[in-house]
């Protein structure tokens, strides 16, 4: 893979721009969000080509956004955001990804690091035999066809009228864990033949689990609003999406686009950006069965935050309520949205694809939960499984520059294989056991490809949204178990 | 041909390169590249058979739904092939005749999920001496 040999035009410390005059056919300029030091990786590969590529989309406005963790992915890269003028503009389920609605969902507890080490091992062994995980593990819910349906309509709902959850939690989770439009009917029987034996699994590759440990805390107030009082506390993360069923949506999508292209002329720079104008007949379809894949997605991390909970309240013998398991927030990163965004003072309407990338909503926003409303909505950032992951909160900066918009993670810098060889011979499990890491895999494999160094530091991916001012940061919470799939 | 496929490394994900002395050679290398990332092609039998029939609008295209379909046979029906006779392939349309077996945890290691066969970067070249794609899939 070449270097990307375009120019980058500094317009501060951290934004970059990638000028509309770069090629031909772009309607908007470029802007990543990096430090100078992270620019290195992010040219070594042709990461930059995609972001000036997303700019050729018909009614793309403001800017082809990347991300500090920006990394090369399918069409569009992979921390990336775009937003298009509903009224002129197109849908590309290549600018959500295959795993619709991947996203992260963060509980607290009462507990402390003090009275949870001691019982890490069967914790893990716990919640490994309590959550469904690996490749191609199938769920312990079945679900019929009926049952799919409903649950592709209702998301993280059906889960909570099936005993897994209250309504508390729905409050906490990104739409209410439940994306309006969805129309089963616009779904393939593949797809959901794919999904209904999957619902409620953790899935395999960078998919986890983890048991946290809170390390620093940079806003106290915005923290004990949280529910994070104090350093040692402990939380757990859930890293899942619509597993199988995502894919074949977008699979099955892709190829109506392909049509979709010739039939309304439009122009691409790479096949793999298909997509419709969001008001023809195969954009509502698209963002129809698109919303069935978030609900998928949101039941799939309800189910599975009430096994958490259920395996903590089996290991320490309490409930769940005097643990003081609540969830934090759960945020998708791989989603569109019709959402009303302000351009030059008019308010437009717009399709935000946000493909490895956060919504930040800002404190007073009608979208950010009543109990975050203060303060700004949860912005959560997993790390790799050897560092950290930390929580941020959306600002007004992001709402005016970004369409409430920043960063979902740490980001790829090695591929699987570069990743494997890099470890070959070190024994991934010995390692992050001397740091105090207990983790239980599916798969060997799968460790070695995920190990850090295969990821960027996201201490330096939220450092720059930070000084940049499109999300704030929070507090940072360390891995003390983790369970991949 | 000496080679029939080879694979390789993509930050996110993974890619192979097909070679076949004909288009229907490729189809079928690509196939077997597909179930090599996902077992050990030797650990997999021929104790069963199944038709198949899979359109598209050009060649290219017909590629990624070939694999796409065999992706989805494994996720919802479980079955590992190993061997792939393409009966007749137009610019649009294969019909082949897939062979292999169950998937048996006890005997099949899997080493990775393959989710889906993506269009980015694919690229598909024929000419004389020979036929060769490139496909990058999502695991």
């Amino acid at each position: 893979m070449p270097r990307w040999q375009g120019q980058l035009v500094k317009v501060d410390d951290y934004r970059w721009e990638i000028p509309k005059n770069y090629k031909t056919g772009m309607r908007v300029p470029g802007l990543i969000y990096a430090s100078k030091e992270m620019l290195e990786s992010i040219c070594a590969e042709q990461t930059p080509e995609q972001v000036a590529n997303v700019a050729f989309l018909p009614g793309i406005v403001g800017h082809s956004f990347a991300m500090p963790d920006i990394h090369w992915g399918y069409g569009f890269p992979i921390g990336g955001v775009a937003a298009m003028d509903i009224r002129n503009g197109v849908i590309s389920p290549g600018g959500v990804g295959y795993d619709i609605n991947c996203g992260v969902r963060l509980l607290r507890t009462s507990l402390s690091e003090a009275e949870v080490r001691p019982k890490i091992n069967q914790l893990i062994n716990a919640l490994f035999h309590n959550v469904p995980s690996g490749l191609g593990s199938e769920g312990k819910i079945k679900i019929s066809q009926k049952e799919m349906n409903q649950l592709m309509v209702e998301g993280a709902r059906w889960a909570v009228k099936h005993s897994m959850g209250s309504e508390e939690d729905l409050d906490a989770t990104e739409e209410g864990g439940c994306l309006g439009g969805a129309d089963p009917s616009k779904v393939s029987d593949k797809a959901a033949k794919r999904g209904m034996p999957q619902a409620g699994t953790l899935g395999s590759g960078n998919h986890f689990l983890e048991i946290q440990v809170v390390k620093e805390i940079f806003d106290s107030h915005i923290a004990s609003i949280m529910g994070i009082d104090e350093i040692g506390q402990i939380l757990v993360l859930i890293h899942t999406g619509s597993r199988g069923f995502g894919h074949q949506v977008c699979t099955d999508h892709l190829r109506v686009m392909e049509g979709a292209v010739s039939k309304y002329g439009i122009k691409l720079p790479d096949r793999q950006l298909a997509c419709a104008p969001v008001e023809s007949s195969e954009g509502k379809d698209y963002l129809a069965a698109m919303a069935c894949a978030a609900n998928y997605a949101w039941v799939n991390r309800q189910c599975i935050a009430h096994w958490v909970r259920e395996s903590f309240s089996k290991i320490f013998g309490k409930s769940p309520e005097k643990l003081g398991m609540r969830q934090i927030y759960d945020v998708a990163h791989n989603i569109a949205k019709i959402e009303e965004h302000t351009i030059d003072g008019h308010k437009l309407k717009v399709c935000v694809h946000r493909k490895g990338a956060t919504r930040a909503f800002p404190a007073g926003h009608k979208d950010t939960p009543s109990r975050y409303r203060e303060v700004g909505q949860p912005v959560l950032v997993p790390g790799d499984m050897g560092r950290c992951s930390f929580i941020a909160v959306g600002t007004q900066k992001a709402m005016n520059e970004t369409f409430g918009s920043t960063c979902h993670g740490a980001g790829r810098v090695l591929s699987r294989g570069a990743a494997k060889r890099s470890m070959k011979g070190r024994d991934v499990v010995r390692e992050l056991e001397s740091r105090g890491i207990t983790i239980k895999a599916g798969s060997i494999n799968s460790l070695a490809e995920e190990a850090s160094q295969a990821y960027k530091d996201i201490t330096e991916v939220i450092d720059v949204v930070h000084q940049a001012g499109i999300s704030r940061k929070v507090a940072m919470a360390i891995p003390m178990g983790v369970i991949k799939g | 041909m000496e080679k029939a496929f080879e694979i390789i490394d993509h930050t996110a994900d993974v890619g192979i390169i097909a070679y076949g002395a004909d288009v229907k050679e490729l189809f079928s290398n690509a196939a077997l590249a597909l179930f090599s990332l996902i077992t050990k092609p030797e650990s997999v039998e021929e104790k069963l058979h199944l038709d198949l029939q899979v359109s598209s609008e050009d060649t290219d295209s017909l590629l990624v739904e070939w694999l796409n379909e065999l992706i989805y046979l494994f996720d919802v029906k479980h079955i590992l092939f190993t061997r792939f006779d393409i009966a007749s392939l137009t610019h649009n349309e294969l019909k082949a005749t897939c062979y292999g077996e169950d998937f048996d945890p006890m005997k099949h290691k899997i080493k990775v999920g393959v989710k889906a066969a993506t269009y980015h970067m694919l690229k598909l070249d024929k000419s004389d001496a020979g036929c060769k794609a490139q496909i990058i899939l999502d695991i």
